[in-house]
């Protein structure tokens, strides 16, 4: 069984954004702490540390999760996924992002990284989701800019271009 | 903001899990989805010197029916309760309460078990179980026991559960037929704690109301042959029964009208869809 002692570090290795990636934490070091400082993420944006405003939220195994409520050996052997995961390795946008600036959907972008992680396993599970719906996902962040009308509109927008272009795929 | 040090276990099996719990006893937590344990321990509120990780247990991962529960497995996350197919039919007052049960982004990790074995007083899901009568149970390295939700549930943050015991399951009684089912709550945001939860049974004869974020742990009363012309004196008197506070979140008067008015309205619902 895997065990640890307090004062020992302990080699963490996961995919990180499809690469496999080995690193050293304490079981006290936070996710969030661990992307940043060991693997140099400037991406993963601390904000509350108690799992309330939403902004350090990845994907671990595809499902949404706080990186601040996770400890880096809880990640050994899983799958996590940030927001680097969505533009192509030459940095050209994916739709979800460019509908975001295309809606003004962020303004001083701190939270966005972790939301778009929300939004993009939201929209797997949900491909046709209600005005209600989004607003009720989006509930579990915290904009302080936009007052996120911005991110529903980019939000049901890129929805609807996807299920139109999967229409199209599936009848041609 | 950062938590103490601690040892850091993750057993492979459930038999596993038990033996590090007979070995540490009241110096190691059980850790699945953190959503709870976590921020308690980054403010410091806890400190374990143990925590052992049964998140990956794939024998603890399930939801199933037997003939009168649905059993819910210490490593099902509450996502996967709300996404199971059949929980509208089994059990109308969990699809209704679960939605208010964290955020989307939190019900993907948190555990049901977690969130019963945590008992916050405001939390959905031990209110739902005490409501509907369920049950909790418990197993340690030697011994297994089941102990109904009000023997469980103690006060705040406070259960029955020894320290080298693990809960390891929660059962929850299925819909009953020609019962009717209604969830309500109060909260300053979608998903927050809440300030006022309430779940509502009623069967031809029996009203049976719980109140969660009152009390200090969720408070359940049952009333038989209730007249319509009696039912707010009695909701007046369970209001009164539970010492409301007050706190930063709301007034003690603000929480009993609460319970008159959420009360009655879960009631009513309830009553209006008997099937």
């Amino acid at each position: 069984m895997p065990q640890l002692n307090t004062d020992g570090r302990r080699s963490v290795s996961f995919i990180l954004n499809g690469k496999p990636v080995t690193g050293h934490a304490e079981p006290r070091m936070l996710l969030t702490d661990f992307l940043r400082q060991e693997m140099g993420l400037s991406e993963i944006h601390v904000g509350c540390e108690h799992g309330v405003c939403g902004t350090c939220t990845i994907r671990m195994d595809g499902r949404p999760a706080r990186a601040c409520l996770t400890f880096a050996v809880q990640a050994e052997g899983h799958r996590i996924d940030t927001v680097q995961s969505l533009a192509t390795p030459e940095g050209a946008l994916n739709d979800l992002q460019l509908a975001f600036r295309k809606h003004h959907a962020l303004q001083c972008g701190y939270c966005t990284p972790g939301i778009l992680m929300s939004v993009t396993a939201f929209l797997e599970i949900n491909a046709e989701p209600s005005d209600a719906e989004v607003r009720d996902m989006l509930s579990g962040h915290l904009c302080r800019c936009t007052g996120y009308v911005g991110m529903v509109h980019a939000i049901l927008d890129v929805a609807k271009s996807r299920r139109k272009k999967a229409g199209s795929t599936a009848t041609a | 903001m950062k938590p103490s040090a601690f040892e850091y276990i993750r057993p492979g099996s459930l038999a596993e899990a038990l033996a590090c719990l007979a070995r540490y006893g009241e110096d190691a937590r059980i850790i699945a989805g953190g959503l709870s344990l976590v921020p308690a321990m980054n403010f410091r509120l806890v400190q374990p010197k143990v925590l052992i990780d049964i998140a990956d247990i794939k024998e603890l991962d399930y939801v199933r029916l037997d003939a009168a529960h649905i059993e819910v497995g210490a490593a099902a996350t509450q996502a996967r309760l709300l996404a199971w197919p059949e929980l509208a039919t089994a059990s109308p007052l969990l699809a209704q309460a679960l939605p208010h049960v964290g955020h989307f982004q939190t019900r993907s990790r948190g555990t049901v078990c977690g969130s019963i074995a945590n008992s916050d007083p405001s939390s959905e899901l031990p209110l739902c179980l005490a409501t509907l009568a369920g049950s909790v149970i418990l197993r340690s390295k030697g011994a297994s026991r089941q102990l109904a939700a009000a023997d469980f549930q103690l006060g705040l943050l406070h259960t029955a559960r020894k320290a080298d015991e693990m809960v390891v399951a929660v059962r929850f009684p299925l819909r009953q037929k020609g019962a009717g089912y209604a969830f309500h709550e109060l909260a300053e945001r979608q998903g927050d704690l809440a300030i006022c939860a309430v779940a509502a049974t009623v069967t031809e004869r029996a009203i049976r109301l719980g109140i969660g974020g009152v009390a200090d742990k969720p408070a359940v009363r049952e009333w038989s042959d209730l007249p319509d012309s009696g039912l707010d004196a009695a909701l007046n008197e369970f209001a009164w029964d539970l010492e409301a506070s007050d706190d930063t979140h709301g007034t003690a008067v603000y929480r009993r009208q609460l319970v008159r008015r959420l009360g009655r309205r879960a009631i009513l619902e309830a009553r209006a869809c008997r099937n």
